[in-house]
C-alpha cells in the first residue's frame, strides 16, 4: 500500500452565506485547496455530504461540483454517511490513493442549510436516524442526544454546568479561528441562560445550523515532491470506520459510543500508535454531551469521566487533552456533510504549525466525526511528515 | 413538506405499531423489537413474532420544544426511552403524564395514540406511546 499525504487544504468561511450556494461554496474550497496543493488537476473527486435531495433538491453532487470547478471528465461520486460525510470521504479518497487507483485525489465536504425553514432543517436532520422506529415518533436529533444527556448525567453525577464547559471551551478556540461561525467567548452561565431545545439539552449546547465547505488534496508521499515541501505534507497515518444500530433504543449501551471505540482501535492499530501518542483530538462535539462520549469512546477518557477532563481544565489548547481546537462543531459551526473535512484541515493546519490557535509541537492529530447518535463513525490519525 | 408517500408505508408496520409486537428468535429465544430479519444475540434467522405485554419503565426522557416539521402542532411533547418488562427498549411518546411527574423507573404501560395528522392528505397515523399505568 502506498502512503497518503494531504498537500493542500481549502475552506470558507463558516456561516450563513446567503449569496453563496452549494456549487460555489464546494468550487471556492477546492480551487482553494488544489492552489495550497500547487496542482492544476486531480484524477477524481469525492464529495461528502449529508441531504443536499433534502437542503436544496440537488442529489448527484459529484458531477455538478466537478463539472462546475472545471475539473473535466474526472470520476466523482458523493459520500453519505450523515454528519459523518465528510470523515467517510476523506477516507474514500485515502483508499483511493493509497490502492494505487488514483495519483492525485480531491475531497471537498460541503453542506447548504440556511435556505430551509429551521423546522425543516430539523426534520432532514432527523433523517440520520431511524424513521420508522425514531422520527415517527416526532423525535428531533437534539432530542435524541438529550436522551443520553440525561441518563449520562444521571448514571455519572454529572450537572447541566458540567456539560457546558465544552461548549465554554469550543468558543475560547473558536474566537481565534477566522473561518468560524461564532468567534466569541462565551461563559457557563450563557449556556444555562439559553433556552430549552430538548430539556435538559440547551441551545448553547448545540452545535449550530450552517452552510460551509472544506477542501483536501490527497496523494502519495512520492508525488507529493513533486508539489510541495515537506513541511506542508501531513500524512493520514491510519483510519476507522465502523456503524452501530441506527435506532438509539436498539444499543446494548446508552453511554458507550461502540462505533467509536471500535474506529478508533482500528485506526491506532493502522497508525502503529496508542491513544497516549495523540497532540491533540478533533471530536464530534455536534452536542456537549457527545464530546464527553466521544472522549471515553476513544480511550483518551475511562467511562465516566470524560467530562471531568472538561472539568479539570485538560481540554484546553495548553491542557493534556486539547480538544476543538479552532472551536469544534459548537464554536466554528456544523455544515454537517462538511464537518469531517474541517475537521481534517484544522488538523493540518496544526500539524503544519500554522493554526491560528497552535498546540505546541504537535506532531499527531485525531479527527473523530459521528454521523447519526453515534451509528456511523469515521476516526482518522495524521500525522506531521 | 412530510406528506405521506403512500398509505401502504405505514399499513405494512401496523402490528409493531399499534400492538407492540416484535420478534422472538426461536434459535436462542432473544426478543427484541421491532422484529429483524437476524437474531442481533446469535445471528439466527428463524424469527417468529412475539406479543410484549406494553408494560415498562423510563429509562430517559426529554421534552420536544422544537419539533421536526409536521409536528408542530402537538409541542411540547415528551419523548422517552423505555425499557419492556421483557429487555428490549422502545421510543416513544409520553401521554396522559405531567411532565414534571416524570421520572427514572417510572411505571408506564403502552396505549395506541394518534401520532401525527397530515392536514394535505387528510391520513391519521396512530401508533403506541406510553402513560403511567390506570390503578
Ligand atoms: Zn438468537
Amino acid at each position: 500500500m502506498r502512503k497518503p499525504v494531504i498537500i493542500g487544504v481549502g475552506l470558507t468561511p463558516v456561516g450563513e452565506h446567503w449569496r453563496l450556494g452549494l456549487r460555489d461554496l464546494a468550487a471556492e474550497a477546492l480551487l482553494n485547496a488544489m492552489e495550497d496543493a500547487g496542482v492544476d488537476k486531480v484524477d477524481s473527486l469525492y464529495v461528502g455530504n449529508m441531504a443536499s435531495g433534502s437542503f436544496i433538491e440537488q442529489e448527484n453532487l459529484g458531477a455538478l461540483i466537478a463539472d462546475w470547478a472545471g475539473l473535466g471528465n474526472i470520476p466523482a461520486v458523493k459520500v453519505e454517511a450523515a454528519c459523518a460525510s465528510g470523515g467517510a470521504a476523506v477516507q474514500e479518497g485515502v483508499k483511493a490513493v493509497m490502492t494505487g487507483l488514483e495519483d492525485v485525489v480531491a475531497v471537498v465536504g460541503v453542506e447548504k442549510m440556511t435556505d430551509v425553514w429551521p423546522s425543516d432543517a430539523t426534520r432532514y436532520l432527523a433523517y440520520a436516524a431511524d424513521a420508522e422506529w425514531e422520527l415517527f415518533h416526532g423525535v428531533s436529533f437534539v432530542a435524541l442526544n438529550a436522551l443520553i444527556m440525561r441518563r449520562y448525567m444521571k448514571e455519572y453525577g454529572y450537572t447541566e454546568e458540567d456539560l457546558a464547559l465544552f461548549a465554554v471551551n469550543a468558543h475560547a478556540n473558536g474566537a481565534k479561528n477566522p473561518y468560524a461561525m461564532f468567534k466569541k467567548r462565551i461563559k457557563v452561565e450563557s449556556v444555562m441562560k439559553s433556552p430549552y431545545v430538548a430539556d435538559p439539552l440547551k441551545l448553547f449546547d448545540a452545535s449550530p445550523i450552517a452552510d460551509g465547505a472544506a477542501a483536501v488534496i490527497i496523494t502519495t508521499e512520492e508525488k507529493a515532491k513533486e508539489f510541495v515541501d515537506n513541511a506542508k505534507m501531513v500524512e493520514v497515518a491510519g483510519m476507522g470506520r465502523a456503524i452501530d444500530t441506527i435506532n438509539l433504543a436498539n444499543r446494548e449501551d446508552l453511554l458507550i459510543l461502540k462505533a467509536a471505540k471500535v474506529a478508533a482501535e482500528r485506526a491506532y492499530k493502522m497508525a502503529g500508535i496508542s491513544v497516549n501518542d495523540i497532540d491533540f483530538f478533533e471530536v464530534h462535539d455536534a452536542f456537549t454531551i457527545m464530546a464527553a462520549l466521544s472522549l471515553e469512546s476513544i480511550g483518551v477518557a475511562e467511562r465516566g469521566k470524560g467530562a471531568m477532563l472538561a472539568k479539570e481544565g485538560q481540554i484546553a489548547v495548553d491542557g493534556n487533552y486539547p480538544i476543538q481546537t479552532l472551536g469544534g462543531l459548537k464554536a466554528r459551526g456544523h455544515p454537517v456533510g462538511a464537518t469531517g473535512v474541517y475537521q481534517t484541515v484544522e488538523a493540518v493546519w496544526q500539524l503544519r504549525g500554522e493554526a491560528p490557535n497552535q498546540v505546541a509541537n504537535a506532531e499527531i492529530g485525531l479527527t473523530q466525526n459521528i454521523g447519526g447518535t453515534g451509528s456511523n463513525i469515521t476516526v482518522n490519525i495524521l500525522r506531521r511528515v | 413538506m412530510g406528506r405521506p408517500m403512500q398509505v401502504s408505508r405505514y399499513w405494512r408496520h401496523f402490528k409493531e405499531k399499534y400492538r407492540l409486537i416484535g420478534g422472538k428468535c426461536k434459535n436462542c429465544g432473544h426478543v427484541h423489537f421491532p422484529k429483524r430479519p437476524v437474531c442481533p444475540e446469535c445471528g439466527g434467522k428463524d424469527i417468529e413474532d412475539f406479543q410484549f405485554s406494553g408494560k415498562g419503565k423510563v429509562v430517559s426522557w426529554t421534552i420536544v420544544r422544537n419539533p421536526p416539521s409536521g409536528y408542530e402542532y402537538y409541542k411540547p411533547y415528551p419523548i422517552a426511552l423505555v425499557e419492556l418488562e421483557e429487555g428490549p427498549v422502545v421510543l416513544a411518546q409520553l401521554t396522559d403524564v405531567d411532565p414534571e411527574e416524570i421520572d427514572f423507573g417510572m411505571e408506564v404501560e403502552m396505549v395506541t395514540r394518534k401520532v401525527r395528522e397530515f392536514e394535505e392528505d387528510g391520513i391519521i397515523l396512530y401508533g403506541y406511546k406510553f402513560r403511567p399505568p390506570i390503578k
